[in-house]
């Protein structure tokens, strides 16, 4: 049976699943509840400091739906807690006690002075909490107030304030990212260079997520008017999946704790991310969407898989796709493959057909000896997989793999060896390979 | 004589029959219609358009209405199909647009395409914008006999081009067989009549009701007065049993009973038996039978005569019949009614068989009581009034491909002519068809 314990920068949970900071983690109500249905931890939400900032009165959230009223992307302009500092710590305080197996961390956001920030880690280290996030990341409302991603856009500040946590508290310090950033290595190196213990990311991407077409208003409309919002949600993940990736194997970060964050809502997003080098996850739009049992899918799920794979421990998998990743100009061009039709399984809709011919190569018939028939030419195909992309059936079309022989499209014939654009001969930059 | 055999009005209680009337499939709300529209593929040269008589572009509407978009949606099923509303709720989808929808293939639940077509054209039918208009006039004139499906398709195109329409009907309301044919619970709340209405609401169309073509107008005269003609007159005939008994009271034509029925107001008033046998394979047999059943007949067979897959009405049509109550039975074809004081009492029929493709009756009989018989055995179209100028063909008008009769300045289409499928949307295609044919005829004739 596989072990779902973790220990992320010495801090232990009963499996990898933390909800992240935000409206599930605001109380001890709704953290108890969380535990309860059996989440391993949570970043409480963040804490600033007294007076308690407001929120606004209307619409906090704004959606993006599929078809079925899936939500697919959610956007918000909420600010940090709005409830005094103290209510908080002892909130934090008692369910820290009537949980000690759980993971409590506690996320701060503070103005960028030293004193503001010793101040209010002095006060959370009361409360017997694991650990602490700094929050660099939230785009909206705070940034303007000069916190929050305005931190997180500027290295050089992260860097500083890292380095205060780190001299005012024992306990370890995690930098969340915002991924509103052009290069999201450059912020993770000054957390590292900081003497952080970890980086957490994403936090949300900057957003107006519909206009509402009577009114001219944003939405979420607050009288007639909007302001940018925070994206997250399931439509994220690819962003996410790509900046943990970023840092994973960057060579000055690597090795660096990564707590993935960004549209997780099944125990297989989750092992997407810890095989990119992500040590633990946390959680937010999927338990605003479903509530917190969905927990309890991800824990089995990835037992289940981890059996079946079996990984008898976290670390047995987590950052092995990392090494997998890599620039462009290190992809094998000798790897050809071309799009195969199963005809059994083909529904006939012609998708593949008409994408390829209008958008892309020209490779796959609408009709063969008079009737309607779709087939990839080998000639024609360069292999893309946009068929194979847009076709409503699983398994029907598939990219197969061209091992021996010659590339009907190029006339070439397919090298055993592997050879990238670093040696190709249409680089004007190539390195002659040592022959 | 039991107190309920016999033909008897208020067989249910009165608050029954408008249950029993309503919508056959409830309109889909807009969340459901979103929610149906994203299973359609959008597929590259689509079988369902293919399948539409009217070359409906049926993944263009459907996405229109996945996008928010559902007068625009309405707009491509009227360019192709200006009766878009009432096919919506009467096509045999089952075996037109939707028995080639890939997702059939697929997995056996196509696209409900009549049903989005109902929402697209009643979203566009609510704010009774009429989304076409009629060209400059050209100064000519045609005259359209019979204001049915094929009538009005035809009218309604001809208008576009900026022709000037009249219309005859016989009967004393338009619509055709929308208006008196059609189960009611596929058009309530007086669709037929609201669709005529959104139909002429493009302008330069007329209609006389009330005139039939051989009583109170010639073939001769309209081609004289008008630079071109249209028929569209359907089957105004039906066919007998030729068995004896055929006379006796409670023998009825059925579609003279729908026609009754359509046009009743208070259907608690309107007669109906206990047991009814209804003869015939079609859409006509089911519709009565079902009718008959929802109008509170106790008992309702309905006998065809060959076997059950030869069946006219589509395999969706019999299970209709069957879960409202209705018995279906095959292999039997009627040999006599019997009756008692010139009543219907029962039916003698005879078990058939089929040897390579000849159907001859076994010898073995069968008795069915029954108070009223239906026949529904099929129309017939009557040539009287075209007095000789057009050609006819297995009993029904000869037409080209353009749906040109055999004179000049003559077209036909719809029930009338030879060939057909019998449907609305077929009658709405040879309408439209006729239509581009007239205009081109009247814009290039000097
Ligand atoms: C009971 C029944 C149920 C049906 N159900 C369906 C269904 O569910 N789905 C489907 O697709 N199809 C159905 N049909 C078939 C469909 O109704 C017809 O195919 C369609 O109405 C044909 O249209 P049309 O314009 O050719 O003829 P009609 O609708 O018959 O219209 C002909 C018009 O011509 C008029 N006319 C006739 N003779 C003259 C004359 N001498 N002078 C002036 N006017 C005249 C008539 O009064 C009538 O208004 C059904 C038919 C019947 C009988
Ligand atoms: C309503 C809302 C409020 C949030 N508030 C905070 C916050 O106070 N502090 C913080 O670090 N992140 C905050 N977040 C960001 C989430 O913690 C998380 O990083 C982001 O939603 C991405 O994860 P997800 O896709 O699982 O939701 C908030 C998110 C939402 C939806
Ligand atoms: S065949 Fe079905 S899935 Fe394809 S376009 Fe038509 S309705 Fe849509």
């Amino acid at each position: 049976m596989a072990d779902l314990r973790s220990t992320f920068v010495g801090i232990k949970s009963p499996n990898p699943f933390w909800l992240a900071s935000a409206p599930p983690t605001d109380k001890e109500y709704n953290v108890v509840r969380a535990f309860k249905a059996g989440w391993g931890g949570v970043v409480w939400k963040t804490l600033g400091e007294d007076p308690n900032i407001v929120n606004v009165n209307g619409p906090r959230y704004g959606y993006v739906h599929g078809p079925d009223r899936r939500l697919i992307g959610l956007n918000n302009i909420e600010l940090i807690t709005d409830r005094p500092l103290q209510v908080n710590l002892d909130e934090i305080t008692a369910v820290k006690k009537a949980w000690p197996d759980r993971a409590m961390v506690v996320s701060l956001m503070v103005p960028c002075e030293e004193k503001n920030w010793a101040g209010i880690l002095k006060r959370v280290e009361t409360t017997g909490c694991d650990g602490v996030e700094l929050n660099f990341g939230c785009p909206h409302g705070m940034s303007e107030r000069g916190m929050g991603s305005a931190v997180g856009q500027v290295p050089e500040y992260i860097e500083m304030v890292a380095r205060w946590c780190k001299a005012h508290t024992r306990m370890p310090v995690i930098v969340k990212l915002t991924p509103n950033i052009t290069d999201v290595r450059h912020p993770a190196r000054a957390a590292k260079k900081g003497g952080a213990d970890a980086v957490s990311l994403i936090n949300t991407v900057s957003s107006i997520v519909s206009v509402d077409l009577d009114t001219f208003s944003p939405n979420p409309s607050i009288d007639g008017k909007g302001s940018h919002g925070g994206y997250c949600g399931p439509a994220v993940k690819p962003i996410a999946l790509n900046m943990v990736a970023e840092i994973a194997r960057d060579a000055e970060t690597r090795g660096f704790p990564i707590s993935g964050i960004g549209g997780i809502t099944t125990w297989r997003d989750a092992a997407e991310f810890m095989t990119l080098g992500a040590g633990n996850v946390q959680v937010c739009t999927a338990a605003m969407t479903y509530g917190f049992k969905v927990v309890q899918e991800m824990i089995s799920g990835l037992e289940n898989w981890m059996d079946e794979k079996s990984h008898a421990t976290l670390g047995d998998f987590v950052g092995r796709a990392v090494p997998n990743v890599t620039d462009w100009q290190y992809l094998n061009l000798n790897f050809v493959t071309k799009a195969k039709i199963n005809q059994d399984l083909c529904i006939k809709c012609g998708r593949c057909h008409i994408v390829c011919e209008d958008t892309s190569h020209q490779a796959i018939t609408s009709i063969v000896n008079g009737k309607r028939q779709f087939e990839v030419i080998d000639a024609e195909c360069v292999g893309c997989n946009l068929c194979v992309s847009v076709c409503p059936v699983e398994d029907c079309i598939d990219m197969v793999e061209m091992a021996t022989g010659v590339d009907p499209r190029t006339q070439r014939p397919i090298s055993p060896g592997k050879s990238n654009w670093t040696a190709h001969p249409n680089n004007p930059g190539r390195k002659v390979a040592a022959e | 004589m039991a107190a309920d055999d016999g033909i008897k009005a208020g067989r249910l209680p009165p608050e029954q029959y408008a249950k029993n009337f309503a919508d056959l499939h409830a309109p889909l709300s807009r969340h459901e219609a979103a929610v149906e529209a994203d299973r359609c593929y959008f597929c590259y040269d689509a079988p369902c358009i293919t399948a539409c008589p009217t070359g409906i572009d049926i993944p263009m509407f459907i996405r229109q209405i996945a996008a928010g978009n559902p007068k625009g949606s309405a707009k491509t099923i009227l360019d192709a199909n200006i009766m878009g509303g009432m096919c919506a709720r009467v096509c045999p989808t089952e075996t037109l647009c939707e028995q080639a929808c890939v997702r059939e293939a697929a997995e056996g639940k196509p696209v409900k395409i009549g049903q989005l077509q109902r929402f697209a054209t009643d979203a566009l039918m609510a704010v009774g914008t009429q989304p076409f208009k009629c060209a400059a006039t050209t100064g000519k004139r045609v005259a359209i006999v019979g204001a049915g499906p094929a009538g009005l398709a035809c009218a309604h195109r001809l208008a576009m081009h900026g022709h000037d329409v009249t219309m005859f009907d016989a009967r004393p309301k338009s619509a055709g067989l929308n208006e008196y044919g059609i189960a009611a619970y596929k058009a309530v709340d007086n669709f037929a009549q609201r669709e005529v209405d959104f139909i002429l609401g493009i302008g330069g169309i007329k209609i006389e009701t009330g005139k039939a073509l051989g009583r109170d107008l010639t073939l001769d005269a309209l081609t004289k007065d008008y630079d071109a003609v249209f028929l569209g007159m359907g089957l105004p005939g039906v066919n007998g049993l030729g068995v004896p008994g055929e006379d006796l009271k409670g023998v009825e034509d059925a579609i003279r009973f729908i026609a009754e029925l359509r046009q009743t107001k208070d259907l608690a008033k309107l007669s109906v038996g206990r047991r009814i046998v209804v003869i015939g394979g079609g859409m006509t047999a089911i519709d009565v039978a079902v009718q008959s059943k929802l109008l509170g007949a106790e008992d309702v067979t309905i006998l065809y005569r060959r076997g059950i897959e030869h069946m006219k009405a589509s395999v969706y049509e019999q299970d209709l019949a069957q879960t409202k109550g209705v018995r279906i039975k095959h292999g039997l074809q009627p040999k006599a009614i019997i009756g008692e004081a010139g009543h219907v009492t029962a039916i003698e029929c005879e078990y058939t068989s089929e040897k390579l493709g000849k159907l001859a009756g076994t010898g073995e009989t069968l008795r069915i009581e029954a108070d009223m018989v239906f026949k529904a055995i099929g129309q017939t179209f009557d040539g009287d009034p075209l007095g000789g100028l057009v050609a006819l063909g297995s009993g029904r008008i000869k037409v080209d491909a353009e749906r040109r009769t055999s004179a000049v300045k003559i077209w036909a289409g719809g029930d009338c002519i030879a060939g057909g499928k019998d449907l609305t949307v077929s009658a709405v295609e040879d309408g439209k068809q006729a239509a581009e044919s007239i205009n081109r005829f009247l814009t290039t004739a000097v």
